[in-house]
């Protein structure tokens, strides 16, 4: 496993294609950002490096970051084992790095640290700035951290947190302590039954282990119904491909980034520097983000969605008020192995119904061995110490 | 068949903000060179996140004021989706579900008597760039200095009847706007889309609605809206062609609209919130806040200027510019009469201004320095000629007016032994002129006079001078 850009060979940390580090080139691992190279670094990256964590290098993602795991990358064919594994959990996997810094648009960095066995951990919606990451959600994206273990994870966390002006959503708080490991004894943790229903067999298991582990640390556990997670999942699909087909619709082959050898009009260098530039998966959702925001379709899909995000927000808050923690597999595990480009965007749809509720209301999520943890709005360490308690039991 | 034009317009205004409305990028002031005053957020570079300039709103609530509109408490930002180089990001932020200003109202006073126009809304959004086309290489460059200048677009119903009716708004607007400081509306600062149709005259139907784009100038924007009137009489009259609802441009050099897009071609501009700015909730306090800070209109300027009794020539060229009002008001603060600050702020000044080619209203002047040269004249320790010298030199070279009057000697006359050194010399040195008067040429005294005052440079109190002349040639007729 390497990455696709050195930045510095003593530095320990792998940071995703999609956030910006002053000197190396940002692609999003599309073709279409061919030879942009940021102005300044992320915030997330300045306060990391400003921490003592230097950039080790980029780490590929699938094209904008909307595939399963990455497999989808413009540089993805040139690069040994990037084609099935997110690249920044593998490279945290085998001990090339501390950790990554990555963007959980749509839950892969959470598959992929299941995937790879390591810890992620995406916070609650504006803790972390967004300022210098490649724009493609803005309502629910969020940077997050991949480590080894949720030690290091709180540690780079901490680090990159608090408020930031150059973010209009940032939260005001100007930093977050997350080395407050919490007890485990007497939490209330539930699990969600559709999720387990729809997950493989052996993601069940894993969660079958994790309850063990917190029963046997002292947690109580129930398995409760949460049928909302298949509308919560259709909503984030038609907000996340809304947005993204926004906000990627600057790189249109005038100012930077990749534009065609051949045009003849404005029309065609738009339209083939981006037939060009962009791989099926983005054209898809291209298409679904602009069709829910025509006028004819806006109150029925977009509006709707939004309508939905509230009420996913107030029944989860309910569910929140009864439990620590909400416990789900956070994702299918079905086989991502090779599979045509064509299905992608059906593929990413359905896994939504395991990872759509964190960057739809904004809540925290965190996966560890495989599992995965949601709690309430800045509940993260109520999640780090559930997380390590499980890594712990199963370390045993 | 008599027809009644129905006009409704779309106007932006450039706002005169020191900078961009989502980046700290400088505003229009700025601006020299093109791409100057561009940022990778204002130049469509991902990566960076808007934030919110708050003056924009108090311009935006100010210019709602003017127009007597509601204020909304709960306002957001939306995103307009459409592909142009000129347009970086391939989307505009503007104001589509909830503007800032609603249902208001703008009185104009024409030929045809008293009219009022209704103001649906007024909303907040930002500018495109400006595309420049190089012929001779056949390329098109693009300057992003405008990009992300705050607008506000003022859509009015569809109140307006006549050519008429529209420029007197326009002008009303151009010159509240200016005096509110709300905006500079020079040249390419203020902008109109003018829908109009034409309806059997008592008929309450609307006709078919053609939006000519983006003008200007009021100039052309009277000659669209005639060529449309009359394009759309020929086409309900002689049939000369089937109107259709859509989008035309005018071309200033020919003379004509020419079609863009028809409703069927029409873009979707697939409105969505911005996500990145966070609804914004304007209270009352908020409100009372900016309007405290608002100034009085032109019109109740005028009728403060007429109570204090100023000619109506004079009202005009003060109220037409915000700054020779508050210069005005700044003179008669300080003690000087209203009619004498008058003067001076017009004759003297406009007068050293337009020698140069300048306006009344480029007037850039120290106020205090202003009131001293005027208090130095009236208490007649320089006579007015004199003023004027000085008043020059502190527009040039913004000296100090004591200090020039006394290194140039200005204030010479209120010595009477200089005066009289200077009526002896140019007596010695006219000897003819001084014997032609003692022979009883009376107006040779009126040629000595005249090299007197050539000798002061005009700095003297011409009485005192007189009266010294007078003196010494009485003298000599013995």
């Amino acid at each position: 496993m390497r990455m696709i850009h050195t930045v510095r060979p003593d530095g320990v940390i792998a940071v995703d294609d999609l956030l910006f580090v002053k000197g190396a080139p940002t692609t999003a691992g599309s073709r279409i950002l061919e030879g942009f190279e940021p102005l300044f670094s992320a915030e997330a990256v300045e306060r990391l490096e400003k921490a003592g964590y230097p950039v080790a290098g980029i780490s590929a993602v699938g094209e904008f970051g909307l595939d399963l795991l990455g497999e989808f990358s413009y540089q993805g064919p040139t690069l040994e084992g990037t084609r099935l594994v997110g690249a920044a959990a593998s490279l945290v996997a085998d001990g090339s790095v501390e950790g990554a810094l990555n963007v959980d648009l749509n839950g892969t960095p959470r598959r992929a640290a299941a995937v790879s066995g390591v810890v992620f951990i995406k916070p609650t919606y504006g803790t972390v700035s967004r300022y210098g990451i490649i724009p493609c959600a803005c309502s629910g994206e969020q940077v997050g951290v991949t480590a080894r273990d949720t030690a290091t994870a709180a540690k780079l966390l901490s680090a990159i947190s608090g408020h930031d002006e150059k973010d209009g959503t940032s939260l005001p708080a100007e930093h977050y302590d997350y080395s407050d490991a919490g007890e485990i004894k007497g939490l209330h943790v539930c699990v969600i039954r559709e999720l387990l229903d729809a997950a493989s067999e052996e993601m069940r298991d894993l969660a079958e282990q994790a309850v063990q582990e917190l029963k046997a640390a002292g947690a109580a556990v129930d398995t409760v119904s949460f049928p909302l997670v298949s509308q919560a999942a259709t909503a984030w699909q038609i907000l996340m491909s809304a947005e993204t087909c926004n906000n990627i619709s600057r790189y249109d082959g005038v100012k930077f980034g990749h534009r065609a050898a051949s045009y003849s009009n404005i029309d065609e260098l738009y339209i083939n520097s981006r037939t060009e530039g962009m791989n099926l998966l983005t054209k898809a959702v291209i298409l679904y983000g602009s069709d829910v925001l025509s006028r004819d379709r806006y109150l029925n899909c977009y509006d709707r969605s939004l309508r939905v995000r509230r009420i996913v927000a107030e029944e989860t808050a309910k569910l929140l008020k009864d439990y620590n923690l909400i416990l789900t597999p956070p994702c299918s595990g079905r086989d991502y192995h090779e599979y045509p480009i064509a299905e992608a965007f059906d593929r990413v749809a359905e896994e939504g119904v395991f990872s759509a509720i964190p960057n739809l209301i904004g809540i925290p999520a965190i996966v560890v061995n495989g599992i995965q943890f949601m709690a309430a709005s800045l509940q993260e360490n109520t999640l780090l110490s559930a997380a390590r308690a499980v890594k712990e039991g199963s370390a045993r | 068949m008599k027809y009644e034009v129905v006009i409704g317009l779309e106007t932006h205004v450039e706002l005169a903000t020191e900078s961009k409305i989502f980046c700290s990028c400088g505003g229009h002031a700025a601006r020299k060179t093109p791409n100057d005053c561009v940022c990778p957020a204002c130049c469509g570079m991902p990566g960076m996140l808007p934030v919110m300039n708050k003056r924009v709103v108090e311009l935006a609530i100010m210019a709602g004021t003017l127009l007597n509109c509601r204020i909304n408490r709960y306002i957001t930002f939306d995103k307009k989706n459409y592909f142009y180089p000129d347009l970086p990001c391939s989307y505009q932020i503007t104001q589509w579900f909830h503007p800032i200003c609603v249902e208001g109202s703008v009185e104009l006073e024409t030929r045809a008597g008293k009219r009022t126009i209704g103001i649906k809304q007024i909303h907040m959004e930002e500018d495109a760039g400006k595309l420049v086309h190089d012929d001779w290489t056949d390329t098109t460059m693009i300057d992003f200095n405008r990009t992300s200048v705050p607008l506000i677009e003022i859509v009015s119903k569809p109140d307006f009847r006549s050519v008429e009716e529209v420029l007197t708004y326009l002008e009303k607007l151009k010159s509240m706007f200016r005096f509110a400081k709300i905006s500079e509306c020079e040249d390419g600062a203020m902008r109109c889309d003018v829908n109009i149709s034409l309806r059997p005259e008592g008929s309450e139907k609307l006709g078919v609605r053609t939006e000519i784009k983006n003008m200007s100038s009021l100039a052309s924007i009277e000659r669209a809206i005639k060529y449309e009137i009359a394009r759309h009489t020929d086409a309900l009259e002689r049939q000369t062609e089937v109107l259709v609802q859509e989008t035309r441009r005018w071309d200033d050099t020919k003379g004509r609209t020419f079609a863009m897009r028809n409703k069927e071609t029409a873009e979707d501009y697939r409105y969505f919130p911005d996500p990145n700015l966070m609804p914004i909730i304007i209270d009352d306090d908020w409100i009372q806040r900016v309007r405290s800070t608002m100034s009085v209109t032109p019109d109740e300027k005028k009728a403060e200027y007429r109570d204090l009794g100023l000619s109506e020539k004079e009202i005009e060229a003060l109220t037409a510019e915000r700054n020779l009002c508050d210069i005005l008001d700044d003179l008669i603060a300080s003690g000087i009469a209203p009619k004498t600050a008058a003067t001076w702020i017009l004759t003297e000044c406009g007068g050293l201004l337009r020698k140069k080619g300048l306006q009344a209203g480029d007037l850039d002047i120290d106020t205090d320095k202003l009131i001293r040269i005027i208090e130095l004249v009236e208490t007649n320790a320089i006579n007015r000629a004199a003023g004027k010298r000085v008043l020059a030199a502190v527009l040039d070279s913004d000296v100090d007016p004591d200090a020039y009057c006394a290194e140039h000697q200005l204030d010479s006359q209120g010595d009477r032994d200089v005066l009289l050194a200077v009526v002896l010399r140019v007596m010695e040195a006219n000897q003819k002129a001084v014997n032609d008067y003692l022979s009883g040429k009376e107006k040779a005294a009126q040629a000595l006079f005249g090299n007197c005052m050539r000798e002061l440079r005009g700095t003297g109190d011409p009485a005192a001078i007189k009266a010294l002349l007078e003196e010494e040639l009485q003298k000599r007729k013995g």
